[in-house]
């Protein structure tokens, strides 16, 4: 085993010891096919925290992604996401004025990679997650067969709020819900809006309070 | 030839909890083929059913075959198998604990109460001013209850947390400059490392408690209390579902009714009389200790079920797709009860000089 991969190990290991990590499949099976996970964004381990979720099969060919300044500034950084996490770099400010900020997605996509994205673009701390970019519209229309699934991750603000450094242990759950698809005739705002609900009615507890009986 | 008396009093002490322990996993290897075997028949008979009803579609048959048969036997024994596997991971457990000695035993104990906090914790929503209180709990006072209970220094650790542990929360907390609810949150953080560490660091503080004339024979204690409070447990279960009282907290447990716990409570007495030959007890004093210990571990639950109301969790056990609701804590609860008040009537009581 490599160092890369003891690494990997070690750092889901560290996430489920913290935070349990529980994956919920509720709208759908893992499976070893192309998709993009979308997620609300609250903190930094937020990414780890969906690596740890997936079976150990599945790490390997989901992807984040990365803002390219912040994340090769030092070597460990750099190391880290990528190859431990084998991420895809972005640029957050564009050198030139044509350059499509969305290509290095594109090109993983066309590999067969699954994604990991976070739409709102920024963490969010109020609960609810803010209106999401436009980049998972552009990626759903250039790739109609990718499945696109969204997920909730709850309870990790708890875990490490902005500021600390040690993290308190703090059960959290990811949850996977039923893929969506881009329909025909959606244009963007309302494709957008459908997608942010898709992944607030992830959360728990949305769907227990209508058909829990004890 | 030796009779059998004679045999096991030439044991040493070792020697004779091993024997207990194979007791143990000989009458739980007996339940289980006893279940499997029950399981086997009823598939059977369900199969034979089926042979007898000549009428019926094919279509029919194969619904019945794999679909609605299992599933209507499966409730009660899906729920035996489950508290099979239970009472085997109990039961490895103890054994784990004995054997590793008295490190392995705070290790094990230590990780389970650390299981158990961070249920509790997430369950109680904490703000964001209570990190640092949260990081007391978890990373210095929760290893050292457990490093103070392996070196046997039993006079700290029954104060540590209530003493120590309750004054220096509230100063961390009030130093994060967050007056909001400021003592219901630390009531919170306060009350779950007393149940969730403290009480459950009495389990492995009786393997290591040594009696005069009782040395290195705590797993009897433990096997004792664990024993006297499954069967109260058990006894309380089935008084309830025959019972069918009102319940006295129907908005908390729908079965929890004061006659099913004296019914509960007095069979754990009972079952304490009878196994007082393999405690340093008299009969009498058997009994009583088991009374306190049982009748405490099943308030214990009473108490998590409430408490699991108030987190908004409708279900006990880990059936809720809620954050945090795993489990762990309602299995527990009943020992974090039980063991620290048993674990001080004995010391109490024996006027141990530890």
């Amino acid at each position: 085993m490599s160092l890369a991969s003891t690494a990997g190990l070690a750092l889901s290991s560290l996430a489920r010891l913290i935070t349990g990590a529980q994956g919920h499949w509720k709208g759908c099976p893992p499976m070893a096919e192309q998709r993009i996970y979308f997620a609300n964004h609250q903190s930094h381990f937020d990414w780890v925290l969906i690596w740890a979720a997936l079976p150990r099969e599945l790490r390997a060919q989901t992807r984040p992604i990365a803002a390219r300044d912040y994340w090769t500034s030092s070597p460990l950084k750099g190391w880290l996401t990528r190859a431990v996490f084998n991420a895809i770099y972005v640029s957050r400010t564009r050198s030139s004025p044509d350059e499509d900020p969305l290509e290095p997605l594109v090109e993983a996509l066309r590999n067969g990679d699954s994604l990991v994205i976070f739409p709102e673009g920024t963490r969010s701390i109020k609960g609810e997650p803010q209106a999401f970019k436009a980049g998972l519209y552009h990626l759903a229309e250039q790739f109609p067969e990718v499945r696109l699934i969204p997920t909730w991750i709850d309870n990790v603000q708890r875990v490490m709020p902005k500021g600390e450094i040690v993290p308190v242990p703090i059960l959290c759950t990811v949850t996977f819900g039923a893929p969506i698809q881009l329909k025909a005739d959606e244009d963007k705002r309302a494709f957008l809006e459908r997608a942010r609900a898709a992944v607030l009615a992830c959360r728990p507890g949305a769907a227990e309070v209508s058909t829990a009986a004890p | 030839m030796m009779n059998p008396i004679q045999w096991l009093k030439s044991l040493d002490s070792s020697g004779q909890v091993a024997l207990l322990f194979i007791i143990l996993f000989g009458a739980l290897m007996l339940l289980s083929l006893t279940s499997f075997v029950l399981q086997l028949r009823a598939r059977h008979r369900g199969l034979s059913q089926d042979d007898d009803r000549p009428g019926e579609t094919d279509s029919h048959l194969d619904s019945t075959l794999w679909g609605d048969a299992p599933l209507t036997l499966a409730p009660r024994r899906r729920g035996l198998r489950h508290e099979l596997g239970f009472l085997w991971g109990g039961a490895s457990l103890f054994w784990a604990a004995w054997v590793s000695g008295p490190l392995g035993a705070t290790l094990l104990f230590g990780v389970l109460s650390f299981l158990a906090l961070r249920e509790f914790i997430t369950l109680m929503h904490t703000r964001r001013a209570d990190h640092r209180g949260l990081i007391l709990a978890f990373f210095v006072i929760l290893p050292l209850q457990y490093t103070l209970t392996g070196l046997r220094q039993f006079d700290l650790f029954s104060v540590l947390i209530p003493v120590y542990a309750f004054l220096a929360i509230p100063v961390v907390s009030a130093l994060a400059d967050d007056p909001a609810r400021f003592l219901e949150r630390n009531a919170k953080i306060q009350w779950g490392i007393m149940v969730c560490v403290y009480g459950l660091s009495h389990a492995p503080a009786l393997l290591l408690l040594d009696f005069p004339g009782f040395r290195g024979r705590g797993a009897f204690l433990l096997f004792f209390l664990v024993m006297v409070v499954s069967c109260g447990q058990l006894a309380q279960l089935v008084a309830s579902r025959r019972l069918r009282r009102r319940p006295v907290a129907r908005r908390i447990s729908r079965s929890f009714s004061m006659r099913a716990w004296w019914i509960g409570t007095l069979t754990a007495a009972l079952v304490g009389a009878l196994l007082y030959w393999i405690t340093p007890f008299k009969v009498g004093q058997a009994l009583v200790m088991a009374f306190i210990a049982a009748g405490a571990g099943s308030f214990g639950t009473l108490v998590m079920k409430a408490l699991k109301r108030d987190a908004g969790v409708r279900y006990w056990g880990n059936r809720s797709s809620i954050t945090g609701a795993v489990g762990l804590l309602d299995r527990i609860a009943v020992l974090c009860f039980a063991a620290p008040v048993f674990f001080h009537s004995v010391r109490w009581y024996f006027k141990l000089a530890l």
